[in-house]
Order: C-alpha cells, then structure tokens, then sequence
C-alpha cells in the first residue's frame, strides 16, 4: 500500500460566503483516477479550486506535496495571439520542464503547432488547454469539466492521456458529466452537500 | 521569472497588445500643449516640467487595467496562481513587462518631445533620470492598483481613482527635479526623493499586490 498523493480530511468549501460542502474526505493514491460527480451548483468547481489551493479550505486539511497539483479550469489559458508552441513552451519554461512534442503527439495538435491559439476551433483549444497539463510535470491533475467541446475521440485521446499519466504513477480527480471510460472510482458531491449556513470568517460588512 | 516577462512582451508587441498607446497618448498630449497654450517661448519653457511629467503620467494610466485583467478573462491568472513561480514574482514580471512597454518608451521619447516644449536644453538630462527612476514606481503603483481592482469588470475607473493619489509624490518631486535643473538649481534632494519612493514601492508592493491578487482569485 503506497502511501496518498492527495488526501482531505473532513473539508469544508465555501463559495461567495457560504459553506456549500463540509466533511469531504477522500484519498487518492498514485495510479488512481477519482471522479467527481453531481449536478450543477453541487460544488465540484469549488471542491478543485480548494484542492488547487486557489482558496482556503473553510475547515479540515488537505494534505499534498507543495507544487503537486495541475489545475485545470473552465477556461483554457491560452493567449490568442501566441502559436501553439508558444503557448505550450511558456507554460513548460513556467513549470521549469522540458520538451513539448509529447504533449503535442498525445492530444494530436503536431499539424497544427504553428497556428494561432485564436485560429483555433474550440475543441482544438481544449486540446491544447489539456496538452498544457502534461508539461506541468505534476503528479495530481485537479480537471475541472476537462471534456467540453470535445468530440468522442478526442474524449478517448483524453482518456489514453489520462491512463498514461496514472500508469506513470500520477493521480487525478476529474468532475466530469461523461462516460470517460476509465477505470476510476466515483464520488457523488451531493452527499456532502452542507446545510446552508455562513462561513465563520466571512465579513458581513461586505455584503 | 523570465519566460512570464519575455510572453507578456510577446503579447504587448503582437497585433492588439496595446504597445504604443501609452507613446502616442503622450506624443498628442505633448504636441496638443503649444496649440493650447500658444506659442510665447518663455511660458512653454516654464510649464514644460510639469507638462512632461503628467502626459507621462497619464500615458502611463492608460494600459494599467491590462495588466491582469486580460490574464483572468482568458484563465491564465488561475493557472499562474498555481504556478511553482511564487505570486509575488509574477508582480515583479507584470510590473516590470509593463514598464518595458510604456515607462521605458517614454523616457526615451521625452528629449525629443521636450523639444516642442521649449524646455531648456540643460534640464535634458535631468528630465530623462528623473523619468528612468520614476516611471518604475508607477508601473508598480499601477501594479498594486490593478491586482486590487481584477475582479471588477469595467474596474478602470476605480483603479485610476485608487492610483492616481499615490501618483502624487513621484509626480511632485519629478517634476520639481526637472524644473530645478531649468533654472539651473541644484537637483539632487528631489531626485534623490524619486528614488526613494521607487525604491519603497518595488520593495513592499509586491506583497500587497499578491494579498489582493489571492483575496480576489478566492
């Protein structure tokens, strides 16, 4: 039994004031993908912005390695005017690795590397948003909704990436409304849905 | 540090990345002052100080709510956020890209603008180093103010309300400095002043900048 790349312990989430999860605890090892179910406004975003440390944890802990997480948002991050390289070279020098080319090769964007991130289709973008995380280098993948605007195969070119990066011993915790085909555990968010009441260190003056 | 400075200087210089605005803001300003004013040579000569010191200033105003605005809308923000670069060197590079691409192209175009102005030739110098040590406290100043206002859409107004007083200073000893070296006074005390207040900001605003930028990505 190896020991947890990520594991949460009775974690509460606010969003806009409002304690909207709490007692979330799960732990996920190396090789295993987590995903994260329930329907819109249950708290998925929420949950993976706590998790990418982009907010506070309300209340319990989140035990990771520093700098072990790649966060994956709604949106992509990419900069219309830059090239596909270019947009993918600063993210690798950002992250401090090398080599984009198999990041290129898994979501399939050689042909098309020399492109403006703006002349791209939307599912083409997402592609190159995913491909950003396989030069990050990181062992867990927080992705947020990764499948949007994807057809089905590049669903499966996600997928196969997916299962490199947890054969190569890294981790992942997707939200997702599809079918990805992975061998994964699921966890329903609705369960720790909270009784609506006001985080503690919430300012009321602001309101 | 530096792959973040060489893409934002990448994107100021691509097509709608707004590198010249703050130039020809400063160039209509500059040329517009003699119309406005008319053309005796002593008057000119005696505003010009303060008339280069605030079209700089004001330049300088106008590209400041892209400094992080443009990241959060297109996501990147969150991504640098995670970044292992710690927030406040992402500061430090916006701020410094941000000068690259307005403080340090006004600087240079100044001298020759002067020229319009009448100012007297001995103060050139003094306008120049006043302007290269002062322009990077307003890139950092615009920093701090665009980091508080990144969530508000249309938060342009009130970054320019927040900036504009804490401008003041540098303004005041800036322009004091260049008009001293036209009268042919010494000017050490208030370059000296400039400096300190650049040197202040570079060294305690990165910390605000990146508490706000924190608060407002939550």
């Amino acid at each position: 039994m190896t020991a947890p790349l990520l594991s949460l312990t009775s974690v509460g989430c606010a969003r806009g004031g409002l304690i909207i999860l709490d007692n979330v605890s799960f732990e996920v090892s190396p090789g295993e993908a987590l995903i994260l179910r329930g329907p819109n406004g249950s708290g998925k975003t929420t949950l993976l912005r706590t998790i990418a440390r982009l907010q506070p944890a309300a209340q319990g802990t989140i035990e990771a390695a520093d700098d072990s997480i790649a966060y994956g948002a709604h949106a992509d991050g990419l900069k219309a005017t830059l090239t596909v390289t270019e947009n993918l070279t600063f993210w690798a020098a950002l992250f401090g690795t090398r080599g984009i080319d198999a990041a290129l090769e898994a979501f399939d964007l050689t042909a098309l590397k020399d492109r403006r991130a703006g002349a791209l289709s939307a599912g083409q973008k997402r592609r190159l948003g995913l491909a950003r995380l396989m030069v990050t280098g990181r062992p867990i993948w927080a992705l947020d909704e990764p499948t949007v605007s994807l057809d089905a195969a590049s669903v499966a070119m996600f997928a196969r990436a997916v299962e490199a990066h947890l054969a190569g011993g890294g981790a992942a915790v997707i939200a997702t409304h599809i079918d990805l085909g992975l061998k994964a555990r699921t966890l329903d968010v609705t369960q720790f849905k909270a009784s609506t009441s006001a985080s503690k260190d919430f300012d009321e003056a602001f309101l | 540090m530096t792959p973040l400075l060489t893409r934002d200087l990448r994107l100021a210089i691509r097509a709608g990345g707004g590198f010249g605005l703050a130039l020809a803001f400063f160039l209509i300003v500059i040329v517009l002052v003699p119309f406005g004013v008319g053309p005796e040579r002593e008057v000119l000569a005696r505003i010009a100080p303060g008339v280069l010191w605030i079209g700089a200033l004001l330049a300088c105003l106008l590209s400041l709510d892209r400094i992080f605005a443009v990241d959060f809308e297109d996501g990147s923000l969150d991504l640098l956020a995670t970044a292992p670069l710690p927030l406040e060197t992402v500061i430090y590079a916006k701020a410094l890209a941000h000068w690259l691409t307005t403080g340090l192209p006004l600087t240079l175009a100044a001298p020759v603008l002067a020229v319009l102005l009448n100012l007297p030739v001995q103060a050139f110098a003094t306008l120049v180093l006043s302007l290269a040590i002062g322009t990077p406290a307003l890139s950092m100043l615009g920093a701090f103010g665009a980091a508080l206002t990144v969530g508000l859409k249309r938060g342009g107004l009130l970054l320019s309300l927040l900036v504009l007083p804490l401008y003041v200073p540098t303004l005041i000893f800036g322009a004091d400095a260049v008009r001293r070296a036209s009268e042919g006074l010494a000017t050490t005390t208030p370059v000296l002043l400039v400096a300190l207040i650049t040197l202040g900001t570079l060294a305690v605003l990165p910390f605000a900048a990146a508490a706000a930028l924190r608060m407002n990505l939550r």
